[in-house]
């Protein structure tokens, strides 16, 4: 028997006596081991799943757009990311010259997106593409170590994102839309680049807007990004920036 | 650069978490560890100072659930629905994760899990492994065995590159060093990577963040964990702050991911629900900084990411835990750390006492299902059943009830006999008033001989605990004799407070 079909077989036939019930404690089944065991509710046919039980109890996502805009915000403050709002795609160019400037970025990473490119435009560093396609700025279509020294040493990776998510603060990024898996964690500095109608309330809403787009073929890599890298493994205090980004600007345009 | 550093992955000697001196050599050195770990006051203090924030951070994080027992319910029945169906999940996660291109591996036990990694690596034909936390590697000895084999493997969560500087294993689950004091990391890191001494936390994570950087873009072989295993997806889910398994698998030819058969969610919405509760309930926040599920190699038109995938679903014991109807909820666990941050004993006698694995009261459940009841039930005793393990788990595993379980199911393996005559004896005194008076007549008068004997019992338990002097007279006298007014007024229930 292979080892596939032997862990299947212990794992049925450990099945075949029946436990306690979900919300059932084992201690109230168990006394001295005198009281059998109660009949599980069948299988596969649960009351009901998982998320509906808990949609209303977990924390809340806002139910107006406006909400959800005040609650991202908030939590992206706390998060100790930079949350900026700019009316247009022209502001969000200003203000991406503005910090390239302010922090003499000397190169920058992206991909193409309808949102990165336009505001990349006029931005005072060398910029470095990060693509799929074979061509001059292909770095990272290979596997060469030094391609990856390329994305390694540049000052931030500008992305696009998939969705925002109120609840949490959280960016959802996918291999697949978003320059794939290193863009948005190896750079020292992440700026994403979304509009308000990316903003949703859940996380449950997120993997919705996931299926929508994507269907059944998901990308390889979703990510949900909360904030910038940290760590509280030296004495439990909080430290930014372990070993993704230390920053996370998120630039909402619209 | 300064040399690469080495590593010892083999675990410290005296916290092999295997038992050296025979049946009863993990109980020993449990003992020896508690009695030294419980002296250094100065430690203990250190560790409950690491741990007094959290108990701020995660109340005000559960406070923005509208209802966290309400959520818990939900959580459990996540948990339960996939522990209960496993044999369902675990088809049907490897069927469609293989259809994403990537391959499933399963272990039966922790040698099967070496075998067939090292295999992976060999054929990977790996110059250099780098691996993100990941406690099923722990449990099955990875590092070892790889280096065994001639392969370097470098730890890039900071808590574990630590530990694995320092030779020893994981102190917490959760949080590897947490035991560790700065002065003793900027030590370490001098010595090993030639960085200058500094007491700030942010220094010191920037020296083993640039430490790192070169080791992701170099390593062949990325080694991480799962925290789920979705069966709807095919998609395994890793949760982690540091963005260093969001590294280890991008950059890397070849992902492997070690993760144990328990860890199923039916469908990706279940996520919605724990992923924010794991993180809530372990470290306090919201939800931890990055939460990737990956279902498979890099696909068609994305620009990088691993051209392997291979996951590897160990079982090592866990099925034995699923025979076990009255504990198959401990399968449940999503090795968040609550259990463990709450718990009075681990804050007294520290991660390394246990000798496990997996610390703390779920570990101590655990552990005997996978090591073996007579070597390690005794992790079951070193609780005072507070409850507070249960109170704080997201998905109401019955943890204190299950360390009762064990007890009992130690005794009925092997029943100690003087025990048990012991409780006969006093069930037949206490069944005779006039025996059971005069027995405690004698006992309150011999009280200060029996502490002077050190009878060997008595000598154990007063070791570490004040003996009061035994009182005057029995509490039946003392009932007998009270005041007068207070008979009249109050009721046989509450008739008790009369002196």
């Amino acid at each position: 028997m292979n080892a596939r079909d032997a862990i299947l077989a212990r794992v049925r036939e450990a099945l075949t006596v029946p436990g306690p019930g979900p919300h059932q404690r084992a201690g109230e089944m168990a006394g001295h081991g005198a009281a059998p065991h109660p009949a599980p509710p069948p299988l596969g046919s649960l009351p009901v799943l998982a998320l509906e039980a808990a949609r209303p109890w977990l924390p809340d996502g806002g139910a107006t757009p406006e909400e959800r805009l005040s609650l991202l915000a908030d939590n992206l403050g706390k998060l100790k990311a930079v949350f900026h709002c700019v009316p247009t795609i022209h502001a969000a160019q200003d203000l991406l010259f503005s910090i390239a400037r302010e922090r003499d970025w000397k190169r920058v990473a992206w991909h193409a997106h309808p949102l990165v490119e336009p505001i990349l435009a006029g931005i005072p560093c060398a910029t470095h593409k990060v693509d799929s396609a074979a061509g001059v700025v292909a770095d990272l279509a290979t596997d060469a170590g030094a391609r990856k020294d390329a994305l390694e040493a540049c000052d931030a990776g500008i992305t696009g994102c998939e969705a925002l998510v109120a609840q949490t603060g959280s960016i959802l990024v996918s291999s697949a839309t978003c320059g794939g898996r290193a863009l948005s964690v190896l750079p020292p500095v992440h700026v994403v680049v979304a509009t308000p109608e990316q903003i949703v309330a859940t996380l449950a809403d997120a993997f919705d807007a996931l299926r929508e787009r994507h269907g059944k073929s998901l990308p390889s890599m979703l990510s949900f990004i909360t904030g910038p890298s940290r760590t509280g493994d030296i004495e439990r205090i909080l430290v930014l920036g372990a070993h993704g980004p230390k920053e996370l600007i998120v630039i909402l345009v619209g | 650069m300064p040399p690469h550093p080495s590593p010892t992955a083999s675990p410290h000697p005296g916290h092999s978490g295997d038992p050296v001196g025979g049946a009863h050599g993990a109980k020993k050195q449990f003992l020896r560890d508690a009695r030294e770990y419980v002296r250094d006051t100065d430690h203990r203090a250190f560790l409950r100072r690491a741990l007094a924030g959290y108990y701020t951070t995660r109340d005000g994080q559960k406070a923005r659930y509208r209802d966290w027992e309400h959520a818990r319910d939900a959580a459990n029945l996540a948990k339960w629905n996939a522990v209960n169906r496993l044999d369902e999940m675990l088809v049907r996660f490897a069927d469609t994760f293989e259809a994403g291109g990537g391959k499933v591996h399963w272990a039966r036990d922790a040698a099967e899990a070496r075998s067939i990694i090292l295999g992976i690596v060999r054929d990977a034909g790996a110059k250099a492994i780098i691996k993100s936390k990941c406690m099923t590697s722990e449990e099955i000895h990875l590092n070892a065995a790889l280096e065994a084999e001639g392969y370097g493997v470098v730890e890039s969560d900071l808590g574990e590159f630590i530990q694995q500087l320092r030779g020893e294993p994981p102190f917490h689950f959760v949080f590897p060093c947490m035991h560790v004091r700065r002065g003793e990391i900027s030590k370490l890191f001098e010595e090993h990577l030639g960085s200058a001494p500094t007491e700030s936390p942010e220094e010191l994570t920037m020296i083993a963040r640039r430490y790192m950087r070169r080791l992701y873009v170099e390593a062949d072989v990325g080694i991480t964990g799962g925290n789920f295993l979705v069966a709807e997806t095919g998609q395994i889910s890793i949760t982690e702050n540091e963005g260093n398994a969001r590294l280890t698998a991008a950059l890397p030819r070849v992902h492997v991911a070690l993760v144990g058969i328990e860890k199923c969610v039916e469908r990706l919405d279940d996520l919605a629900v724990l992923l924010p509760m794991l993180a809530t309930a372990g470290t306090g926040q919201p939800i931890t900084c990055y939460n990737t599920l990956y279902g498979g190699p890099r696909a068609t038109g994305e620009c990088d990411g691993p051209r392997e995938m291979h996951v590897v679903l160990l079982d090592n014991g866990r099925a034995a835990i699923l025979a076990d109807p009255e504990q198959r909820d401990s399968l449940q666990c999503i090795r968040c750390g609550a259990c463990l941050n709450v718990c009075p004993i681990f804050k007294n006698v520290g991660g390394f006492t246990y000798g496990t694995t997996y610390q703390g009261p779920i570990g101590s459940v655990i552990t005997p299902h996978l090591r073996g009841l007579g070597d390690w039930n005794h992790l079951s005793q070193a609780s005072s059943l507070c409850g507070a393990c249960t109170d704080a788990c997201p998905v109401r595993i019955d943890i204190h009830h299950h360390l009762l379980h064990n007890r009992r199911n130690a005794v009925r393996a092997a029943p100690n006999r003087i025990e048990r005559m012991g409780h006969r004896m006093f069930a037949a005194v206490a069944a005779r008033p006039q025996l059971f008076a005069a027995g405690g007549a004698l006992f309150r008068r011999s009280l200060w001989l029996l502490k002077k004997l050190r009878l060997p019992l008595l000598r154990d338990w007063i070791a570490s605990r004040d003996l009061p002097g035994a009182p005057a007279r029995s509490f039946r006298d003392q009932w007998r004799h009270r005041a007068a007014p207070a008979v009249a007024r109050s009721r046989p229930s509450t008739g008790g407070g009369a002196r």
